[in-house]
């Protein structure tokens, strides 16, 4: 009955989202003006019935519905609750429920609060947000009905694939959704813009909140999935450039560009085509990323071509979309000009370089991501992974960096380097001593040599904006900035910390042998046996010692679950503040002697610390636009109020 | 009362420790079996620190070839512990990094190595980066070649 519910109230909201497109579109002639009316409560309802039916999802999990047959594929009676829950978007079907349901939300969410945007603009942006969105829909009731039901009813469900039955990872995929979703905001605003040709400072602050809303979104996400990456595949990696991963990454570093480049739009009204473009890019980016998770390309080109019902759905989507509107931009780019002019020595000169180097790297990341499918398509495999990517992706990584360091300093529209230099000073000698220090340590690799040098004089640079400051009335955004381009040089410290200095150590040990790694002397104490809610698991203690101070005790697993059996291991981590101690229990040797593999990764945790100071930055960033947007409007009323009282 | 909660928590836990028991019969051979490479380095680090560092950074650029996206060098496949074990003994008996890869690609194809090789297949992953430094550079100077003049 819930089911059956949910799946309705999915059909009215893709009904709705019909009607908000046609209505959106006529509302923009003369004849139809009246029809504008309706778009935006169609909006905000067509976003309350998606939730609604993502509701309807979560409860059939919750209660384990064996009937459908999507909880019959996904989840199991004797999962703890809150992975019953997650359950719900850890599958193909339920994650594109959330994607319309983010989606929706978005639309229905600016529907009722924006009202900064000429009228026509807004119908526009709405109707494009409907167009995207239906598409969606359909493919969601078309080809992968989350409601489906079961005949007969099977006793017990497949269960859920155990790596994914964990905290971090249960609420990863929707953080990452509403970051790959907001961005479909920016999409239908460049559209809207386009439409109406109203491309200007107005429409750079309306869209700058969603903009950085969805990319503090996607900022969390990539940090907690590397975090994730890391402890829970046992082998102390935080970033493999899988496709998966780049998939993330992408729409991450359209939107960083975005960001930027409507500051600057909305500062200086310059940078129009290229803001608008970002806009289409960044929603372009998270498309092509569920088309490569989504499709099953990416297990093989073949096993997609066999079934290939879903990935073409999803391509003519993509194509759809993207193609429409990179048409509509060709169209209008000629009446779009570029605005306001500036000198390469500028803020706007740095952040237009930034920009050009994002984009850069981005396409790095586009085209050897897809290049394998390309090459597979064509008949022959090759692999592309770290070799490629960390020097390629370097290559326009670290101009970028050191314009950083100097780009907020600048003055907007001209200024000099001789007036920044002295300020420089500092930062530069920072660098040159970590050159030195590091030619002392010697044996460091070419990369991480750098990335540590450039981090320790970002970090100083960083702050610099913040000197001569009143640090009372510094303005929020300018706090954010500084603090998300400091996290950068702290994310950067901990990466090139990370693959420099770290030490690994494999053994073999009996209970009662120590062993040595890095600064770190390790005791394996006994293994024993010990269960959880669907799991049972082998649990070493390991009795560990830092430098000669008192020991503490870490307990990693090798844990074996019973639905679907599978094997993990749960690593256990000790942090310090200079680094952690990560230790994996493998399997058992035919002599008594156990398998232990230990690291000790010195500054490892700065990496998502930095991730998350960046993620800080931009809610400050957030928050202190949109409190100046409501103290304007506040203003504006009270004029309003004003004036009519003294007309009386 | 008070003392129901302290008797019955000994059975709880007798219970969890017999399915515990009886969840690690039904596992543990199965994951001897499947899950260990018997090759001799597939576990074990090289003694000299130098060859060792040589090994773990090749080890990494080269595909588990049954697994989905990992290395040789972060994976519990048994083909992935023959493959690190046939490493380090290569690079052990002093056999340059580049030479086992080459041998490996010849062996198992391109797709084994995460560095792509420069070939008639690949050139355009090494093509495109030079391409995008050109656009970059015209980009920048149409843009400031304009702007300067004003």
């Amino acid at each position: 009955m819930i089911a059956e519910f949910g799946l309705a109230a999915l059909w009215l909201a893709a009904a709705l989202a019909a009607l908000q497109l046609v209505a959106g579109a006529f509302g923009l002639t003369r004849r139809g003006a009246a029809l504008g009316g309706i778009v935006r409560p169609v909006a905000v309802v067509q976003g309350l019935l998606a939730l609604v039916s993502f509701l309807c999802l979560i409860y059939v999990f919750a209660v384990t519905d064996l009937s459908v047959k999507l909880v019959a594929m996904n989840s199991h009676s004797m999962k703890p609750l809150v992975f019953k829950i997650a359950g719900a978007w850890g599958n193909h079907e339920g994650s594109m429920l959330l994607w319309v349901t983010v989606m929706g939300m978005a639309g229905g969410f600016v529907a009722l609060i924006e009202r900064r945007l000429p009228e026509p603009t807004m119908l526009a942006t709405l109707a494009g947000q409907a167009f995207v969105s239906l598409g969606f829909y359909a493919f969601l009731l078309i080809a992968s009905n989350p409601f489906e039901r079961l005949s007969p009813v099977p006793a017990e469900g497949n269960g859920l694939n155990p790596l994914l039955q964990d905290l971090g990872l249960a609420f990863h995929p929707p953080t990452l959704y509403l970051g790959y979703v907001g961005l479909s905001v920016a999409f239908s605003f460049a559209i809207g813009a386009l439409v109406t040709r109203e491309v200007g400072p107005a429409f750079a602050r309306a869209m700058r909140p969603w903009v950085m809303g969805a990319w503090i979104f996607l900022t969390v996400g990539i940090t907690a999935g590397s975090y994730w990456a890391y402890y829970e595949l046992g082998w102390g990696g935080w970033w493999f450039w899988d496709p998966v991963e780049n998939a993330s990454l992408m729409p991450w570093l359209a939107a960083t560009a975005l960001l930027h480049s409507a500051s600057v739009l909305a500062a200086r009204n310059a940078l129009r085509a290229w803001t608008i473009m970002l806009g289409v890019v960044a929603f372009s980016m998270s498309m092509i990323g569920t088309f490569l998770v989504r499709s099953g390309i990416l297990t093989s080109v073949h096993a997609f071509a066999v079934d290939p019902e879903r990935g073409s759905f999803i391509l003519a989507l993509l194509a759809i979309n993207i193609g429409g509107a990179l048409t509509l931009f060709a169209l209008r780019a000629a009446t779009v000009t570029e605005g306001e002019r500036f000198a390469l020595v500028s803020r706007e000169g740095a952040l237009v370089f930034n920009n050009v180097m994002l984009s850069a790297i981005l396409g790095i990341v586009l085209f050897g991501t897809l290049y394998p499918l390309v090459a597979e398509a064509m008949g022959a495999k090759v692999s592309v992974g770290p070799p490629y990517f960390n020097p390629m992706g370097a290559l326009f990584t670290v101009p970028m960096l050191i314009v950083l360091a100097v780009g907020p300093l600048l003055r907007w529209r001209r200024d000099a380097f001789g007036r920044v230099g002295k300020r420089l000073v500092i930062p530069a000698m920072l660098g040159a001593a970590g050159v030195i220090a590091l030619l002392v340590i010697g044996g460091v690799a070419f990369l991480p040599f750098i990335g540590l040098v450039l981090a320790v004089g970002l970090a100083w640079a960083s702050l610099m904006p913040l000197r001569e400051r009143n640090l009372r009335r510094t303005p929020l955004p300018v706090w954010g900035m500084v603090i998300a381009h400091f996290g950068i040089a702290v994310a950067l410290f901990g990466m090139s910390s990370e693959s420099a200095f770290s030490v690994e150590k494999l053994v073999a040990v009996r209970p009662g042998e120590t062993t040595q790694v890095g600064p770190w002397l390790v005791r394996l104490e006994k293994v024993e046996p010990v269960a959880g809610p669907n799991w049972t698991a082998l649990e070493a203690e390991l009795k560990v010692r830092y430098k000669g101070s008192d020991p503490v005790t870490t307990r990693p697993q090798s844990r074996s679950f019973w639905a679907p059996p599978q094997q993990t291991s749960e690593s256990s981590l000790l942090t310090r503040w200079n680094g952690q101690l990560y230790s994996v229990l493998g399997g058992e040797a035919e002599d008594g002697r156990w398998q232990l593999r230990l690291w000790w990764k010195p500054f490892v945790t700065l990496i998502w610390l930095g991730g998350l100071l960046i993620a800080l930055g931009g809610v400050l960033a957030l928050i202190g636009r949109v409190k100046s947007d409501l103290r304007r409007h506040i203003a504006r009323d009270k004029i309003a109020d004003r004036r009519e009282s003294q007309g009386r | 009362m008070s003392s129901l909660p302290v008797s019955r928590l000994p059975v709880s836990r007798l219970i969890v420790v017999i399915v515990a028991a009886l969840g690690l019969l039904s596992v543990v051979p199965a994951m001897a079996q499947e899950e260990q490479s018997t090759a001799p380095y597939a576990y074990r680090q090289l003694e000299d620190p130098a060859k060792e560092e040589k090994a773990q950074s090749l080890m990494e650029t080269l595909r588990c070839l049954q697994c989905q996206g990992q290395s040789i060098a972060d994976s519990d496949a048994p083909i992935a512990g023959s493959m690190r074990s046939l490493v380090r003994e290569r690079i052990a008996a002093g056999e340059d990094p580049e030479a086992i890869r080459s041998w490996l690609i010849e062996r198992y194809g391109d797709y084994v190595s995460y560095a792509p090789q420069l070939t008639s297949l690949t050139w355009p992953l090494f093509a495109v980066p030079a391409f995008l430094i050109l656009l970059a550079v015209l980009l920048l100077r149409r843009r400031f070649r304009r702007g300067g003049e004003q």
